[in-house]
């Protein structure tokens, strides 16, 4: 949305088979994902018409509090859900394949050479019964076809670009004789040893120190740019968000409210939950002073209302926000003198998918025109 | 500074291990801790973890007896007491958890997780009357109704479960309440709102917090003065605009520059990225304990301590800092942080 010129000279997706990925080019297109779950009271929808690009070279970040969808999204794009989820619709393209569409068989190849996970917790997500060397062999085996030895040789290797001191030896060692911070480099190894297209990382940093996250959050920044991967960000804290990423999706209830790059989604939000979540961090406040909270609690995935999902903690609701839900639509520029023009990019935007160069700015309220900036 | 309600002076302990690799069995957690807290004031406790922020936590409350130092609650060392002094002591000072759905009893109703305090402190609320009527005051103190009392845990969301955990720490009317890691496992727009409601009671009940955090954000908003922890040892303490603003110990510095910072004008942040982690506090570095991930660090870091100095910014403001080379406060992170890019 910042220039129009970009748009023009900027390649688009490529067709299957087109192989080096150019910075900005768009790697993965998600478009209407949904996610049904089964339990006891019935079906229910945990993600619900998610739509993003993710592009060589940035980090896009999917920002959201707990129970938003957020990592379920992560785990329908890695194919990784557990039993009692579905994959209800959507399309997943990833550099022109449409992974939604694959058997779990056929998706298997995609896991390491195209698309790597970096989990949260890492000591569940490693073996503790294997050396860390031969989980970090494992890809090289499978994919490569490479014996043990050349496995243990590739793994050292990878230890070495992670930041991991004394690879040589450290090959052999369990999980559990590894830090945090070391346990997540291993992690982060594991997933581009391949060196995939994609790199999806869950709340990557949130068990870890401050001073140990910013080693980890500057390593993954070196990676993505040595391998022009697109970095998937999934996190609930704004500032990383603010700090790492390129553009940012703001999930709420299952949906997507917002999305656009940080800079502008941040500095002037066009959804009521977006600008409620950047009033609850205490900053440029006096010690003391009220911060503005979101009141209430987000809705149960059982009781998501028909209409916004957004309305029961919303200041701005309205009738029509109970009855009808909003739709994702460009919310770049104010222009509430201007309805019509609003319907008018509404359609071409559903029309283009947003494949064109540069994020698009969107939101989903009835009223982003009207808000506000403090 | 309000007149201190608690002062602790040199303050030591160290537990007995299984032999750590290098063959030592004593894990020194705190050493030499010296601080006071004020009356209705926040005191902010930060560092990484193993730094000894809740051990030192669990001694104030007095679950742990330190080896060495005092402690001083109004001029007294509750340490020395005994029976109905102790008992009466223990009131005073109590504690809100990090984890709310770990530290309520499933089987209990938030009503009598409330009221059990008072099972061991009877003579506070000595019928069942006036029991359940401060369960319905308490209830509505940190927000929720009266009728909740009935409900169980499972029935409350995160954040109202933290609600009731405050609510317990409140039932005793303490002076002090010890938060640990309050809001951190709350998402972020429910955990403006138990910040909301601690400032708010704070207000009210005039209650001093030792508030515990890693969240250098929340801490900024919260504390009055701030204690930044590093292997058991305090190695900067004073106000907490003093600190952040004008970070003396080259560990403060890199902290501020490593925690994230929401701002998207575009500018960008030098960083300050550490090297390595946390040392063992079985084997921790000698003299100076930052020293191995310090980027100021020469020889006499490893052979002396640094001892605690005074250093006084240009604006006339004191606080406390260990280290043989503070950096310079009218530079601050500037200097810090080309200091480090040199290296």
């Amino acid at each position: 949305m910042n220039s129009a010129a970009d748009q023009a000279t900027l390649p688009r997706t490529g067709p299957a088979g087109v192989t080096a990925s150019q910075p900005h080019d768009v790697v993965l297109q998600v478009s209407g994902l949904a996610v049904d779950i089964r339990t006891h009271r019935g079906t229910v929808r945990a993600v619900n018409g998610v739509g993003f690009e993710a592009r060589a070279g940035e980090t896009l970040a999917l920002l959201g509090e707990s129970g938003c969808g957020k990592s379920m999204t992560a785990k329908a794009l890695a194919g990784i859900m557990d039993p009692v989820c579905d994959l209800a619709e959507g399309t997943i393209v990833l550099n022109g394949t449409d992974l939604a569409a694959l058997t779990p068989k056929e998706r298997l190849k995609f896991a390491g050479p195209e698309l790597g996970i970096v989990f949260q917790d890492a000591l569940t997500a490693l073996n503790p019964v294997y050396t860390v060397g031969t989980q970090l062999g494992e890809a090289f085996r499978i994919h490569r076809k490479l014996n043990a030895k050349q496995a243990k040789a590739e793994a050292i290797d990878l230890m070495r670009r992670v930041g991991i001191p004394e690879p040589e030896s450290r090959v052999n060692s369990y999980p559990h004789q590894f830090s945090g911070g070391m346990r997540q480099r291993i992690l982060i190894a594991m997933a581009v040893a391949l060196n995939p297209r994609l790199l999806i990382a869950d709340e990557p940093t949130t068990a870890l120190d401050v001073t140990v996250q910013a080693q980890i959050m500057q390593l993954l920044r070196t990676l993505r740019e040595e391998g022009q991967m697109a970095v998937i960000l999934i996190t609930h804290d704004l500032a990383v968000v603010a700090e790492e990423a390129d553009s940012v999706a703001v999930m709420y209830a299952g949906n997507v409210v917002e999305s656009g790059p940080v800079a502008e989604v941040f500095a002037d939000p066009r959804h009521p939950y977006t600008k409620g979540l950047l009033e609850s961090v205490p900053v440029n406040l006096e010690r003391g002073d009220q911060l503005r909270s979101i009141p209430g609690s987000p809705p149960e995935l059982h009781d998501i209302p028909s209409g916004c999902v957004y309305q029961s903690r919303c200041p701005l609701v309205q009738d029509i926000c109970r009855a009808q839900r909003p739709a994702l639509r460009p919310a770049g520029r104010r222009r509430a003198d201007n309805a019509a023009a609003d319907v008018d990019q509404a359609t071409s935007a559903t029309n283009d998918g947003g494949t064109a160069g540069r994020p698009v700015r969107t939101a989903a309220c009835h009223f982003s025109e009207e808000i506000t900036n403090a | 500074m309000p007149e201190p309600l608690l002062s602790i002076e040199g303050l030591s302990k160290t537990f007995h291990v299984a032999k750590s690799a290098s063959g030592n069995t004593r894990l020194r957690a705190l050493d030499g801790i010296s601080l006071t807290v004020g009356r209705g004031e926040t005191l902010g406790l930060v560092g990484e973890s193993g730094c000894g922020k809740s051990t030192l936590a669990r001694t104030l409350m007095m679950l742990e007896t330190p080896d060495e130092g005092t402690v001083s609650f109004e001029g007294t060392n509750p340490f020395g007491l005994k029976g109905k002094e102790l008992l009466a002591w223990r009131r005073r000072v109590q504690m809100v958890f990090q984890d709310p759905f770990a530290s309520l009893n499933a089987r209990m109703s938030a009503g009598d997780i409330i009221a059990e305090p008072w099972a061991t402190h009877r003579s506070l609320y000595p019928t069942a009357k006036a029991r359940a009527d401060r369960v319905g005051e308490l209830l509505q103190m940190v927000g929720l109704r009266a009728s909740d009392a009935r409900k169980s845990p499972q029935e409350f969301s995160g954040g109202q479960r933290q609600r009731i955990g405050i609510a317990r720490a409140l039932a005793l009317n303490p002076d002090v309440i010890i938060l640990d890691e309050p809001v951190s496992a709350l998402d972020l727009s429910v955990q403006a709102q138990v910040l909301n409601l601690l400032n708010e009671l704070q207000k009210e009940l005039g209650v001093s917090y030792i508030f515990i955090s890693h969240d250098l954000t929340v801490v900024r908003h919260v504390a009055d003065r701030v204690a930044v922890m590093y292997l058991g040892r305090i190695i900067e303490t004073g106000e907490t605009e003093e600190v952040f603003d004008h970070p003396r110990h080259p560990y403060t510095a890199a902290l501020m520059s490593a925690s994230p910072k929401l701002d998207v004008s575009g500018a960008q942040r030098e960083r300050i990225v550490l090297k390595g982690e946390l040392p063992s506090p079985l084997d921790p570095p000698s003299g100076c304990r930052f020293r191995t991930r310090c980027w100021k660090a020469q020889d006499i870091c490893a052979e002396v301590a640094p001892e605690p100095q005074v250093l006084t910014a240009p604006d006339g403001r004191r606080h406390l800092a260990e280290c043989h080379f503070p950096l310079d406060a009218a530079k601050g992170l500037t200097s810090a942080t080309a200091a480090a890019g040199a290296l």
